[in-house]
């Protein structure tokens, strides 16, 4: 393969609220079955990169038990792995990571030891299938010193929480502005980059010597009229899950056909840990409509335009609708449940009412629970 | 130096006649069970849980799917450095090449990879049976009576002895006696056909027996080991175990998974069973589907109706198509407006629209009676039934048939369709 891997996963975001209290955004937990670092993951495995370096920091727990074995995102190879890198105190550093670019400054002698010719960069918390080599492609082509991918997001979409971008006729960016009050593009770059590993380590070095620590500022903003810096637009499907309208949007939409068969029935797969649950069961008196189950699960009562993570437990006569229950959660009996995420391991008494009301409520509740 | 206190041996060789179609392409361990299993998955699952992590599986009836299933055992950790599973087909030889003759011959071809572990104790399993078990209690049990061989047995109903081999013993569990499907049986312990030998005792059992012709565990090395006065104990198993051996018991035993708390409880956070995932998603209901009493694997989408039922992985369930009292496998797809009743079908089917199945009077199978009864239908894998077709009771499809294979549009009851598989 002519590239090696790198995931950003190391960030938190006060945007997602309670819901990074226990992991960082690249362990949530996506479509019922997946968390949200599968998909760069195995995004990278499907486009044969072998050898693949996570880079994480925050609230990493979750995420390296998710990360625990790399073989089923079939990286458990001689050439190549999964590695995963968190802050390390070492003779020349002893602090965190202070930025995207110094997490890959303090973890350099992972590209310096590597002899593929090009890295492509992704952040662990965005939703979409790729195959990286027609960017590379792309970035071959166009002669490009760095291609960043994106998207054209539509014009009722706030962007200002991503980097947008403006490009000429060629694809050239020529205009990158950083999380703009008021942004002149709805062209929003997705996190994804590709690179020459020689230009990458020159840049890290460079950017390093100067106390400068973001990829996004002090590499893409700042040099982008010294470098060749292009842009790659995708059509398909993608979505980034860092806040909590977006993270439940994204969710949601998986109750839609096309983009179930897209992302679950059509070549190539997402991979991710195997949990060996056994199979949904549904007792009498279970109604189910327009919604995702998850293996494991045990639903007793009615479930309405809801996305049910993996072992929840649905009690009698419980009503869910336009929600998302995370992994493991109880629901006592009679409980009302509605526009609402309930958070992971949570366990919910009988008779609960919960409705969001503007918006959606997050729900954490960690009741004792009795397991006969 | 390489050294394993106990390595399994599991017998997968056999076809499993009596399931029919089902096992005319897969060896009945490799057949599926309970929405998204195999039936070897249950040993294997038993052996990793027991801490027992060098198993042999024997096979030799159409490996190909049990082969893929097992792979280098990644789903049950059974890829190791050291040990882990390891097929174990029959293999030619510079001499007395044969094919496995009988369950202690198909052992007895295999020693030196039992030797190359050094193991002080040989568990013998087969592949057919639904069950929990902790091998290592019963490892403790014949260590502490000094045993040479130890038996599983489980009571069944004195009515019902006479159909399975019988222990006699004493008060102490040991064997003094044993008789194989007897009339007037003397005790109600069944042999389960689990054995655990100290391993000198079975290589010498072995070796001596090795020109006996279709060299069997219950009919000539038990027996011999008896007559040579080794000590014998029955171990004896009160837990849910389950022969799958007819289309009928096979379909009472997924039934009872979909019981509000069913005696074989797959829920348990302790002694989890494994599988080769392939499919992950979850499964999706849609708006007017109804489902109640029922199981479904990943990764199925449902349309329609499913009640009493068990759904494997991958299968979609049509619009205004109502599925009672069956067992689906994986990726098989039901069109819409269908009726299916009683039915059990293999994996990767296709049903048209407006097919019925399951439907009209009960009529024993022409041929197979033995096979086919109790009002179930039985449908092959890769099986393609045609829009429209009505299939009676008792009945049996396989291979990718027509509407012009259907005479008025109908199977009646009783019938059999086959145009794939070897006819049988």
């Amino acid at each position: 393969m002519r590239a090696i891997g790198i995931v950003l996963a190391g960030g938190n975001n006060h945007r997602i609220k309670e819901l990074t209290q226990k992991r960082a955004v690249c362990a949530m937990p996506i479509a019922g079955s997946y968390r949200s670092i599968d998909f760069a993951l195995s995004n990278m495995s499907n486009s044969r990169i072998n050898k693949v370096a996570v880079f994480t920091q925050y609230n990493a727990g979750s995420l390296n038990e998710h990360l625990s074995s790399s073989k089923w995102w079939d990286f458990g190879r001689k050439q190549g792995g999964l590695f995963v890198f968190t802050p390390a105190v070492t003779a020349e550093s002893s602090v965190w990571y202070r930025g995207t670019a110094d997490a890959i400054a303090q973890n350099l002698a992972f590209l310096k030891n590597s002899h593929e010719p090009y890295v492509v960069i992704s952040s662990g918390d965005c939703v979409y299938k790729m195959d990286y080599n027609e960017v590379l492609e792309y970035h071959i082509e166009k002669k490009a010193d760095i291609t960043v991918v994106c998207k054209d997001m539509a014009p009722d979409v706030n962007v200002d929480r991503f980097g947008t971008i403006k490009m000429n006729e060629e694809c050239r960016i020529e205009e990158f502005e950083e999380k703009p009050i008021v942004a002149n593009s709805n062209t929003i770059s997705c996190g994804i980059y590709v690179v020459r590993r020689r230009q990458l380590i020159e840049m890290i070095e460079k950017c390093a010597e100067e106390d400068r620590y973001d990829f996004v500022k002090d590499i893409l903003i700042r040099y982008k009229n010294m470098k060749r810096i292009y842009g790659y637009k995708i059509k398909d499907y993608w979505s980034n899950i860092a806040t909590v309208e977006d993270y439940y949007k994204t969710n949601m939409d998986f109750l839609q056909p096309e983009i179930r068969n897209y992302f679950f029935r059509q070549y190539p797969d997402i991979y991710s840990k195997v949990d060996d649950l056994p199979p949904a069961k549904y007792n009498t008196g279970a109604s189910i409509k327009n919604s995702l189950i998850s293996s494991g699960c045990i639903v007793n009562g009615k479930v309405e335009d809801s996305v049910i993570f993996k072992k929840t437990y649905i009690g009698n006569n419980c009503y869910i609708k336009n929600s998302i229950i995370l992994n493991d959660v109880y629901i006592g009996d009679n409980t009302h449940i509605e526009n609402c995420i309930v958070e992971s391991r949570g366990t919910i008494r009988a008779n609960s009412y919960h409705k969001g009301e503007n918006g959606i409520e997050i729900v954490v509740e960690h009741n004792d629970r009795y397991v006969i | 130096m390489v050294k394993k206190e106990m390595i399994a041996m599991l017998l997968a060789g056999g076809q499993g006649s009596r399931l029919g179609v089902f096992t005319s392409k897969v060896a009945k361990p490799a057949v599926s069970f309970g929405s998204k299993y195999r039936i070897i998955d249950f040993p294997l699952s038993n052996c990793i849980n027991s801490g027992v992590d060098t198993v042999g599986v024997l096979t030799q009836y159409q490996p190909l799917r049990l082969n893929t299933h097992i792979g280098i055992g990644i789903p049950w950790d059974l890829d190791r450095n050291i040990g882990g599973v390891t097929v174990l087909p029959p293999y030619e030889k510079s001499a007395n090449s044969e094919w496995y003759t009988g369950t202690a011959n198909a052992i007895y071809q295999n020693l030196d990879y039992m030797e190359s572990f050094n193991p002080e104790y040989v568990l013998i399993l087969s592949g057919d049976h639904i069950y929990k078990m902790d091998y290592e209690v019963m490892l403790d049990f014949h260590k502490q009576n000094g045993a040479e061989v130890t038996i599983a047995v489980m009571p069944v109903p004195m009515e019902e002895a006479k159909r399975f081999g019988i222990m006699i013993t004493d008060q102490d569990h040991r064997i003094v006696d044993f008789e194989e499907k007897p009339a007037n049986p003397r005790s109600n312990l069944a042999s389960m056909g689990i054995y655990i030998f100290s391993w000198k005792t079975l290589k010498e059992a072995l070796l001596t027996n090795a020109d006996q012709p279709g060299l069997d565990f219950g009919k000539h090395i038990i027996p011999y080991c008896h007559s040579k006065g080794a000590p014998l104990y029955a171990y004896e198993f009160n837990g849910y175990w389950k022969d799958v051996g007819t289309l009928n018991s096979y379909w009472e035993a997924n039934m009872e998974l979909i019981d509000l708390v069913p005696e074989f409880n797959l829920y348990e956070e302790y002694w989890k069973i494994y599988t080769r995932s392939e499919i992950l998603p979850p499964q999706y209901l849609a708006a007017d589907s109804v489902v109640e009493k029922s199981i479904i694997g990943e990764g199925s989408e449902i349309y329609g109706q499913v009640y009493n039922s068990v759904i494997g992985c991958g299968v979609t369930i049509g619009a205004g198509t109502v599925v009672r009292d069956s067992i689906i496998m994986n990726e098989t797809k039901i069109c819409g407006n269908c009726e299916i009743y009683k039915a059990i079908i293999a994996e990767n089917v296709l049903v048209e629209d407006d097919v019925k199945i399951g439907v009209g009077e009960e009529v024993p199978h022409e041929t197979d009676p033995h096979i086919y009864n109790h009002g179930l239908v039985a449908i092959g894998e890769k099986s393609v039934i045609p829009r429209g077709v009505t299939i009676g009771k008792n009945s049996v499809v396989f291979g990718e048939t027509s509407a012009e294979d259907y005479a008025n549009g109908s199977l009646p009851s009783g019938k059999s369709l086959i145009k794939a598989g070897d006819k049988k």
